[in-house]
C-alpha cells in the first residue's frame, strides 16, 4: 500500500463522513420544531462536515496554493458560523418566535421580566 | 499605555499579513512585503477598538483546550445527527443564564464562540456588564441535564482562561459560579 493510497482512503473517509452530517444537519433543519432548534442544525454539524470535507479535498489536491485557500475557509467558517448564529437566535427570540412548551427553562425569560418590569 | 497598543497592533498586523499569504498561497518575500503594506492600511484606515489582552499563552493549556475542542466538536456533531435521525422524537430544550466568573470581554468572546460551535448549544443573548452568556441549549431532558450542561459551560472558560489568561484570572477560576449576578440594564 502506497502513501498514495493512504491518503486516498483518509480522504474518501472525510468525504463521506462530511457528507453524512451536512445530511444530518439538512434532515435536522427540517425536522425541528422552532427556529432556535434549527439554528442548532444549520449551524453546527454542518461545521465539522465542512472541515471534513475541506480535510478531504486537501488529502486530495495536495498543491500548497489550494490547500492555503482550503485553511481560510475553515478558519473563517470557525470564526463568522456562531456570530450568524448569534444574530439570528437574537432576533428570533426578541420577535418572540420560540416554542416555549419546549423549553425547560428560561432564564434569560426571568432575566428580562426583572430588568424590565411590565408597564404596558 | 502606549506599549500595549502597539502589541495590540502588532498581533493585528501579523494576524493580516498571515491571512494574505495564505490567500495567495506562495510564501515569498514579496508577498510578506505586500501583505504588510496592506495590514498597514488596514490597520490605519479601519482602526478597531482595543482589546485588552491581559494574559499571555500557556502553550500546554492551550493544546489541552485544542483537543478538548476538537473532541467536543466531534463528539457533539455525531450527538445532534443522531437527534436529527430520531424521528418521531421532539428534543426539548432549554435558555440557561451562565454568568462567567473573569470579567474580560476576550474570555466572553472566546467562550461564546467556542460554546457557539460545539453543537447542541448556540448564544441567544449576551450581557456585557456582567459578563454573562445566554445558552440555549437543544436535547436536555431534565433539570439535572441542564445542570450538567451549565457546569461543562464553566469547564471550558476555565480552559480558555488557562490558556491566555493572566495570573489574576486563573485565581479568580476559583471563585464559586456568580449564581446570583443578574442583568442590569
Amino acid at each position: 500500500m502506497t502513501v498514495q493510497t493512504v491518503a486516498d482512503v483518509l480522504a474518501g473517509t472525510c468525504l463521506i463522513s462530511g457528507a453524512f452530517l451536512s445530511l444530518a444537519a439538512g434532515v435536522g433543519l427540517l425536522r425541528f420544531p422552532d427556529l432556535l432548534n434549527r439554528m442548532h442544525a444549520a449551524t453546527k454539524p454542518q461545521v465539522l462536515g465542512l472541515l471534513l470535507i475541506l480535510a478531504g479535498t486537501a488529502l486530495r489536491l495536495q498543491n500548497t496554493i489550494d490547500i492555503t485557500t482550503l485553511v481560510l475557509v475553515g478558519v473563517f467558517q470557525l470564526a463568522t458560523a456562531p456570530v450568524a448564529a448569534h444574530m439570528v437566535g437574537r432576533a428570533v427570540y426578541r420577535a418572540g418566535h420560540v416554542r416555549r412548551d419546549l423549553l425547560i427553562v428560561d432564564e434569560l425569560a426571568e432575566d428580562r421580566a426583572d430588568a424590565q418590569p411590565p408597564s404596558r | 499605555m502606549r506599549l500595549p497598543r502597539w502589541r495590540d497592533r502588532l498581533l493585528t498586523a501579523a494576524v493580516l499579513v498571515t491571512v494574505w499569504m495564505l490567500l495567495w498561497g506562495v510564501f515569498s518575500w514579496a508577498n510578506l512585503i505586500s501583505g504588510l503594506l496592506v495590514a498597514a492600511v488596514v490597520i490605519t484606515v479601519f482602526p478597531l477598538p482595543p482589546v485588552t489582552v491581559a494574559g499571555r499563552p500557556h502553550p500546554v493549556a492551550l493544546l489541552r483546550l485544542a483537543w478538548r475542542f476538537v473532541i467536543d466538536l466531534v463528539a457533539a456533531s455525531f450527538q445532534l445527527a443522531v437527534l436529527a435521525f430520531r424521528f418521531g422524537h421532539q428534543p426539548r430544550s432549554a435558555i440557561i443564564r451562565v454568568p462567567l466568573r473573569v470579567p474580560s470581554d476576550l474570555v466572553l468572546t472566546l467562550t461564546g464562540e467556542a460554546v457557539s460551535l460545539v453543537p447542541g448549544s448556540l448564544i441567544v443573548d449576551t450581557d456585557r456588564a456582567s459578563t454573562t452568556l445566554y445558552i440555549h441549549v437543544i436535547g436536555v431532558a431534565d433539570r439535572a441535564a441542564v445542570e450538567r450542561f451549565r457546569h461543562e459551560v464553566y469547564e471550558t472558560e476555565a480552559r480558555i482562561v488557562r490558556a491566555i489568561g493572566s495570573d489574576d484570572e486563573i485565581r479568580r477560576l476559583s471563585d464559586p459560579p456568580p449564581v446570583e449576578k443578574r442583568r442590569q440594564l
